[in-house]
């Protein structure tokens, strides 16, 4: 049922200054790319896709930005969350090579399919983008999996200097691949999609939600698709017919805002 | 999925007759924070806080539509008479097909059923939005009452085309762990199976008092759902919770289910039913 079950924080990890992974108990299934609605009690309740999960164990990983992340930031073990879903459609991860291209906090989403690529013995290549390397968060994580890991900042301060598309679209001549999945800035992942022609695509989308299960409206794109529901994953070929891919969202009252 | 064209395009193709937009008021609203919407065991609760982009920005979500055909009734909000007709006459510009007034919303200030409970205020509304407007005007009304007939003669003496019962039923959901109320707003609008009786006795009770249309609106999901509201007098039904409870083609769906069962009890129309249940 799409109602919060109250479950009690089991570990906190700072990623770095600003980003923390939250552990909690939630012993549903779900698969890479899907997420929860996060309930902090009197302060918002909001989407958050699985950073981590095992059969019993699953996390979040966020960077506190507005009022929602900012408490949830504070959060220490024991405190209380409510958790629904999972939902969504999440990644399908198949194929023989696959290029990750995490964007910022995007790098979270992204984790948990590069995880089952590996398991599943697909050839992965992963490109972890930040401004700079303060930002950066997972590359341990990542490597240990067994994937090839390349970093991009925007300034320079780790790996490839400029944007991750530009490190993406380099990878992409020198190599072959058969499979693009990402999450980060809609602007990236749009050039990524330009860039990506020809080549099955998947990029994970943002959306402010209220219900999450398929009834509110709040979070659709194009003619009525609901990134909660036939989201938040969409290939190549629906992300060309979305007009505002990479252009526009909705705020809270429904007005389209430019990204 | 009745915020944007694109939505209500979808929900046009999967085979429902018109479209009510959300409620639209003058100014942009961004609602409550979340939690707004939560499933309960018999339904759904919610304190969505009547979010909306304003009159002004939805006018474009209206002009989309209006290439495809689609008849969409524009459902509007306000707390005053001056501010029901402004977005009336505004829906009317647009070329909405008809109007819907909501008096009902349960969960917001100075709004819906604060509005709506006063029978001389629900007339006067319903009269200037009449007098200024030259499409059909519906009155939405709310099952939170003591009297649903009085409001819905209020509505009809003030020349509404029809009435159009029942909007969410005041409630509340406390979580056992937290000991607080889920929604943030603490009162929400319980919607869904479980208030199609409250729903099916409103519009029993107003058909039998109005002779103005009645449509029907609370817990449907089924083409049986819809059959009762129809006996109890309703000329037409709308959906919403239904979409989770059965997918967006529940509109379709219905449709079979209501043809199958006249086929298998002889009707031929529909309309043959509307009301029978008065007796
Ligand atoms: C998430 C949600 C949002 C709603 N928003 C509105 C609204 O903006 N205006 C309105 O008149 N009714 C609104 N309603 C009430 C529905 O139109 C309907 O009257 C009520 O939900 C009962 O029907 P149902 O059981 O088929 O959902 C909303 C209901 C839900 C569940
Ligand atoms: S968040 Fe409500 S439909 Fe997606």
């Amino acid at each position: 049922m799409n109602y919060p079950s109250v479950t009690k924080i089991t570990e906190t990890t700072k990623e770095n200054s600003d980003v923390k992974t939250l552990f909690f108990e939630y012993p549903k299934k779900i698969i890479p790319g899907q997420f929860f609605m996060i309930w902090i009690p009197g302060i918002d309740e909001i989407p958050m896709s699985a950073s981590y999960f095992n059969s019993s164990i699953k996390a979040i990983t966020f960077k506190r930005i507005g009022d929602a992340t900012k408490a949830l930031f504070e959060l220490k073990k024991g405190d209380k969350i409510g958790v629904r879903g999972p939902y969504g459609n999440g990644f399908k991860v198949n194929g023989t090579r696959i290029l990750f291209v995490g964007g910022g906090t995007g790098i979270a989403t992204i984790a948990p399919s590069v995880k089952e690529a590996i398991s599943k013995n697909i050839s992965s290549t992963v490109i972890l983008g930040v401004k700079n390397k303060n930002e950066l968060f997972f590359e341990n994580r990542i490597k240990k999996y067994g994937a090839d890991v390349h970093i991009s900042t925007d300034d320079g301060s780790k790996g490839h200097k400029g944007f991750a598309t530009d490190l993406a679209k380099k990878l992409l001549e020198e190599k072959k691949f058969n499979s693009v999945l990402t999450c980060g800035p809609e602007i990236m992942m749009k050039k990524l999609l330009e860039i990506s022609d020809g080549i099955h695509f998947q990029a994970s989308l943002e959306r402010y939600m209220k219900c999450g299960f398929g009834i509110c409206g709040q979070c659709c794109v194009d003619k009525g698709l609901r990134v909660c529901v036939e989201g938040p994953v969409f290939d190549g070929i629906t992300l060309k017919n979305i007009e505002d891919f990479g252009i526009f969202k909705r705020d809270a009252t429904g007005r389209k805002v430019r990204f | 999925m009745d915020k944007d064209a694109g939505s209500m395009e979808r929900i046009f193709n999967y085979g429902a007759g018109a479209i009510v937009t959300k409620s639209i008021g003058l100014n942009p609203r961004e609602g409550y924070p979340n939690p707004t919407v939560v499933e309960l065991e018999f339904g759904i609760l919610n304190a969505m806080g009547l979010p909306n982009p304003s009159i002004e920005k939805f006018g474009d979500e209206i002009k989309k539509l209006k290439k495809f055909n689609i008849p969409i009734i524009g459902s509007i909000f306000g707390s005053n008479s001056k501010e029901f007709t402004e977005l009336a006459k505004k829906m009317e510009t647009f070329g909405v097909t008809a109007i819907e007034l909501n008096m009902s919303c349960p969960h917001a200030k100075g709004y819906g059923l604060e509005i709506g409970s006063d029978p001389k205020l629900v007339k006067e509304i319903t009269y200037n939005v009449k007098e200024s407007t030259s499409i059909p005007v519906f009155v939405k009304i709310s099952p939170n009452l003591p009297s649903v007939t009085e409001i819905a003669k209020s509505a009809e003496s003030g020349n509404a085309d029809g009435i159009v019962a029942i909007n969410t039923v005041k409630a509340m959901k406390i979580d056992l762990d937290l000991k607080i109320p889920v929604l943030s707003n603490k009162v929400g609008g319980y919607s869904g199976k479980a208030i199609k009786p409250i729903g099916v006795r409103c519009v029993y009770e107003i058909s039998q008092n109005v002779d103005i249309p009645v449509i029907g609106v609370g817990g449907i999901t089924t083409g049986e759902d819809a059959l009762e509201y129809i006996m109890a007098g309703a000329s037409a039904i709308q959906i919403g919770s239904g979409i989770y409870y059965r997918g967006l083609d529940i509109f379709k769906k219905i449709c079979d289910e209501l043809e199958i069962w006249m086929k298998d009890h002889g009707h031929k129309n529909l309309s043959e039913l509307i009301g029978v249940a008065h007796i």
